[in-house]
């Protein structure tokens, strides 16, 4: 029944908000800490078990699987019900302190995503350390920094 | 006769809010395919629309959630509000194989941290350039460059004016806004195009709304796993913003 499905994804959503308050109590936070993601697992979890067990009917699957699909349609109406105009109240200032918080974010993902790569040849790790090292001191001038020195030695 | 239309609309708040996503979403659809040739995906379009009539509506009533606050549009909030947004990001994870998680565990959890201090320099660095010199001003707009829940907690913990609250979570609106705008944009550029990469993402960026919006405009696949880790970064910053990076903002200044 479909409602198995919607029923088990609310029981997911409730159990791990309430784990991420009582995670943000324990850690004397004002805010919950984690609560969406510890649902998120508790639904990998719970969902994997079902379907091994086949104790998943495509009925059951469709109450979570329509709420999936309406995920893009939510974060639209998410975009709409922003407070738009405060931002753009708060003026320079703002859009500076996120533009820059967000351009050292962007840069930082190539960085991550090759840290503890599993080795795609016998040299890599060897040829990553440096990078990794100056990558987790410095953000985005990683790039500029090598260029320069590739320059150097030319 | 239309005033019977309208109380309706008011009445039936959450599927007017229905029909008119499932309208804007269809024209915007339409736009990238006819005159974008499909290269600006259709969602980031829906998306931009959403953040331009949230400006609309919050210049039109002085209210705090965009078009939402027009009372006509009301179902808006709660159709993308906390609750229904959270289910649906929970939703994603389903079908999602755990192996892919924990392969990217430890680089989620240092992107996590690297990811909250990078934002709270770049928020103080900006706050120092415009002549803010008060620890607790610098900290709370910092803070706010985190997340814009973060700014308040911060501020009220250490008392900082609410002007510099204000200031804070504007900073934190406009990150959300940026990585939403800008995800799909830069996404080719910094390898966002796997499980891995997107939970890095996730917990570089953090902002559950912003996250969420900007994959589901780069590749809906992707959202589960960038979701995942940029819920626990809100907790994180509000842990260390309001004390050891306070600390370290009140050793420097």
């Amino acid at each position: 029944m479909v409602i198995y499905g919607v029923a088990l994804l609310a029981g997911c959503m409730l159990f791990g908000l309430w784990a991420g308050d009582v995670l943000g109590m324990l850690l004397g936070v004002e805010s919950n800490v984690g609560g969406v993601g510890i649902a998120m697992l508790l639904l990998i979890f719970l969902g994997g078990y079902l379907i091994d067990k086949k104790k998943m009917p495509p009925s059951t699957e469709s109450g979570i699987t329509f709420w999936n699909g309406m995920y893009i349609p939510i974060v639209v109406a998410m975009a709409a019900s922003q407070n738009v105009a405060a931002a753009i109240d708060g003026g320079l200032i703002a859009l500076l302190a996120a533009l820059v918080a967000v351009g050292a974010s962007f840069a930082l993902v190539p960085a991550l995503t090759r840290l503890g790569q599993p080795k795609p040849s016998p040299e890599a790790p060897v040829d990553e350390t440096p990078v990794n090292q100056v990558a987790s001191r410095a953000t985005d001038d990683t790039r500029s920094k090598t260029t320069s020195r590739s320059h150097h030695a030319r | 006769m239309l005033d019977s239309l309208l109380t309706q609309l008011e009445k039936q708040h959450l599927i007017a809010a229905f029909a008119l996503v499932g309208a804007a979403m269809y024209v915007s659809y339409l736009v990238s395919d006819k005159l974008t040739k499909g290269r600006v995906h259709g969602s980031a379009i829906a998306i931009m629309v959403g953040l331009a009539l949230a400006y609309v509506g919050g210049i039109y009533t002085g209210g705090s959630k965009g078009l939402a606050d027009i009372s006509l549009f009301a179902g808006l909030g709660l159709m993308g509000g906390g609750m229904l947004r959270d289910l649906a990001i929970i939703a994603t994870a389903y079908g999602v194989r755990f192996q892919e998680i924990r392969q990217a565990g430890i680089s989620g959890i240092l992107a996590l941290f690297l990811g909250v201090i990078v934002s709270f320099i770049a928020g103080v660095a900006i706050a120092y350039a415009f002549g803010y010199r008060d620890p607790a001003n610098l900290t709370t707009i910092g803070a706010g460059t985190v997340t814009y829940i973060v700014g308040p907690i911060a501020g009220a913990s250490i008392g900082a004016s609410s002007e510099v609250i204000a200031l804070s979570i504007a900073a934190g609106l406009f990150k959300s806004i940026l990585v939403m705008v800008l995800t799909p944009i830069a996404a080719r550029h910094i390898g966002l195009d796997n499980p891995r990469s997107a939970m890095i993402f996730g917990g570089l960026m953090g902002t559950t709304s912003g996250v969420a919006a900007g994959l589901a405009a780069t590749d809906p696949k992707l959202v589960p796993y960038g979701a995942m880790t940029a819920t626990f970064y809100t907790g994180l910053g509000a842990l260390l913003a309001p004390s050891l990076l306070y600390f370290c903002v009140r050793a420097l200044f």
